[in-house]
């Protein structure tokens, strides 16, 4: 089983990206969680959601406390919350960031797994035209996750975004191109 | 044929509401059952349903509205959760004692204070004797399949009372999981036209439906709404036996997990059994003899069919998610403990009271509780109660 946790504020979609998550990896076969952590449902309070990948049904109704996984959907959270708090010593940590990898690095001085960092921001911008990170930041867990294949992904969110978007379809072309990029713009920042 | 699908807990029983198509919902919107009524208004504006969505201002409102709809002869549902559902405490006496077969689907969440919107048992535990049938939900699936079967064990003129369908707040309500999904055709099928018996609507079978009832005349209503509730044991049985034989998910009044040699078990319910399966588990690797019951059904309690379950049982610990400050345990650990005394005497219990507005109940946690059951064994403890996940400093 595969468990992810992730980090952002209120009203920037972590929820939403998990549950996002959640549907692509339901479209593979597997079994699926997705689920926040309600707090104070206030905009721009720290938030967490989670993710649980299984090849067999899942059970366990608890938060996540020792991840595979770690997305930071807000690096801003860096100062404030121990993201890596659990995270497994092999464990991946995805920042969406657009500063220089060596800043990131020296956030953490102690954790041994591989880092990641993805400019969501920069991306949704170029492609979909406003900052709304999560549809990158999907692309690029998936592709961490191991859990499909690129084109199976691609194909998968084509027809997930003609459905949720059928009202504004002007929007899925910018969408699918966020996917794209995203899918081969994430990189490891450390050895 | 079925369908795989993967929703929350709310769609869960959404879908539910959509295939058995009630003719009356009324709802007041509360965290977090808020989206069942959202849900059902779209479906309605959608055509997918044709019931008759009222809104109205308050829960009272709901239930009142929801008891006028039942007492005409038609089927009503609602949804709530925490200090909505306290506001239909008094409207919730009266569906039960009118025997109005009204379908309500809690999404339970701890009742105040402090203010807290996640889960907990407090709110539906607090209405365990309304008179209501209470049965409770592991995950978005029970959720779906207890909804199925819910207008059968009301409707039916052996029971004619209502029925409240519970799941945890955010734990299963928000979270996405797969679920089975059964076709519109058969479940319409399996849960069947409803035909009252009485109704308000019949000039020439003229009812009344919560008249003053004077000393001559209450308690015998009282004793019937007592056979009600144990002819209730019988129905749910069967309904779940149908429900089994339809669509291959069996049901009973609880769920005995790796009871069959098992000498120390806990007893608790809804999504905290799920955790608890995974403890199960792991704790049978290292060969220790654990077992784990769900209670499904609250009301009517099935405490015969319990007490025999539990009966080769060593320790037990009875885990309840409200603690209902009787200063003794919980509603649940009161119950169970009433169930086996006098009967299965030998069995040590412990009462845990956990996951109070919403604090998470872990694996480890489980491995604690079966740890005390072992010193509770051995002497090393003789406590009644305790709570666990509290920060004692």
């Amino acid at each position: 089983m595969l468990e992810l946790r992730w980090h952002g504020r209120g009203g920037q979609g972590a929820k939403t990206a998990a549950l996002l998550l959640a549907d692509a990896a339901f479209e593979t076969g597997l079994y699926v969680q997705g689920f926040p952590e309600y707090g104070p449902e206030r905009m721009g309070a720290p938030i967490t959601a989670y993710n649980r990948l299984s090849q067999t049904p899942i059970r366990v109704h608890s938060n996540i406390y020792e991840p595979d996984i770690v997305i930071v959907v807000d690096e801003t959270l860096l100062k404030t919350v121990d993201v890596t708090a659990g995270l497994k010593p092999n464990g991946k940590l995805l920042v969406n960031s657009g500063r220089e990898p060596s800043e990131i690095l020296a956030a953490f001085p102690d954790f041994g797994g591989a880092i990641y960092v993805i400019n969501a921001a920069d991306i949704s911008i170029r492609t979909i035209g406003k900052n709304l990170p999560n549809t990158p930041l999907l692309s690029a867990v998936v592709k961490l996750t191991g859990v499909m294949e690129a084109d199976t992904f691609f194909t998968n969110m084509e027809k997930a975004f003609t459905e949720k978007f059928s009202a504004k379809p002007e929007v899925i072309a910018g969408n699918l191109l966020a996917i794209r990029e995203a899918w081969t713009s994430s990189i490891q920042i450390n050895e | 044929m079925t369908i795989k699908d993967r929703m929350s807990g709310n769609q869960a029983i959404a879908t539910a509401i959509r295939q058995i198509n009630p003719d009356v919902i009324a709802a007041f919107p509360i965290t977090p059952s808020t989206e069942i009524p959202q849900f059902v208004s779209s479906m309605k504006a959608e055509g997918l349903v044709d019931t008759e969505f009222i809104a109205v201002e308050s829960e009272h409102s709901a239930m009142s509205a929801c008891i006028g709809a039942s007492a005409a002869g038609v089927r009503a549902m609602t949804a709530t959760s925490s200090a909505g559902m306290a506001l239909m405490y008094e409207l919730l006496y009266v569906a039960a004692s009118d025997r109005l077969p009204i379908v309500l689907a809690a999404v339970n969440r701890a009742l105040t204070g402090p203010i807290n919107i996640n889960a907990d048992h407090s709110d539906s535990m607090g209405a365990r004797d309304s008179g209501w049938i209470q049965i409770y939900s592991e995950n978005a699936q029970e959720a779906y399949d207890n909804m199925l079967m819910a207008h059968r064990i009301a409707e039916d003129p052996a029971v004619s009372l209502p029925v409240m369908i519970c799941q945890d707040g955010f734990i299963t309500s928000h979270a996405i999981e797969n679920i089975l999904i059964e076709e519109d055709a058969p479940v319409r099928a399996f849960i069947g036209e409803y035909v009252p018996v009485h109704h308000l609507l019949q000039p020439d079978k003229s009812v009344g439906v919560g008249p003053y009832s004077i000393s001559a005349f209450y308690m015998e209503m009282k004793r019937a709404q007592f056979e009600a509730m144990r002819n209730a044991r019988a129905v749910i049985r069967k309904v779940s036996d149908d429900f089994g034989a339809k669509f291959g998910r069996q049901y009973g009044m609880f769920e005995e997990y790796r009871m069959e040699d098992a000498e120390l078990a806990v007893l608790l319910m809804s999504s905290s059994a799920g955790t608890g399966k995974d403890a199960v588990d792991a704790l049978r690797e290292q060969g220790v003899k654990a077992g784990l019951v769900k209670l499904r059904v609250f009301r009517p309690f099935p405490a015969e069919d319990l007490a025999f379950a539990l009966k080769d049982l060593k320790a037990l610990a009875i885990m309840d998610k409200s603690d209902g400050f009787s200063g003794n345990g919980g509603p649940l650990g009161a119950e169970v403990r009433a169930a086996i005394y006098g009967v299965h005497d030998g069995i040590k219990t412990i009462n845990y009271v956990y996951g109070l507005g919403g604090r998470d109940i872990r694996v480890d946690d489980f491995f604690t509780i079966f740890g005390v059951l072992e010193e509770l064994l051995d002497g090393r403890t003789t406590d009644r109660v305790r709570h666990i996940g509290v920060r004692e400093k």
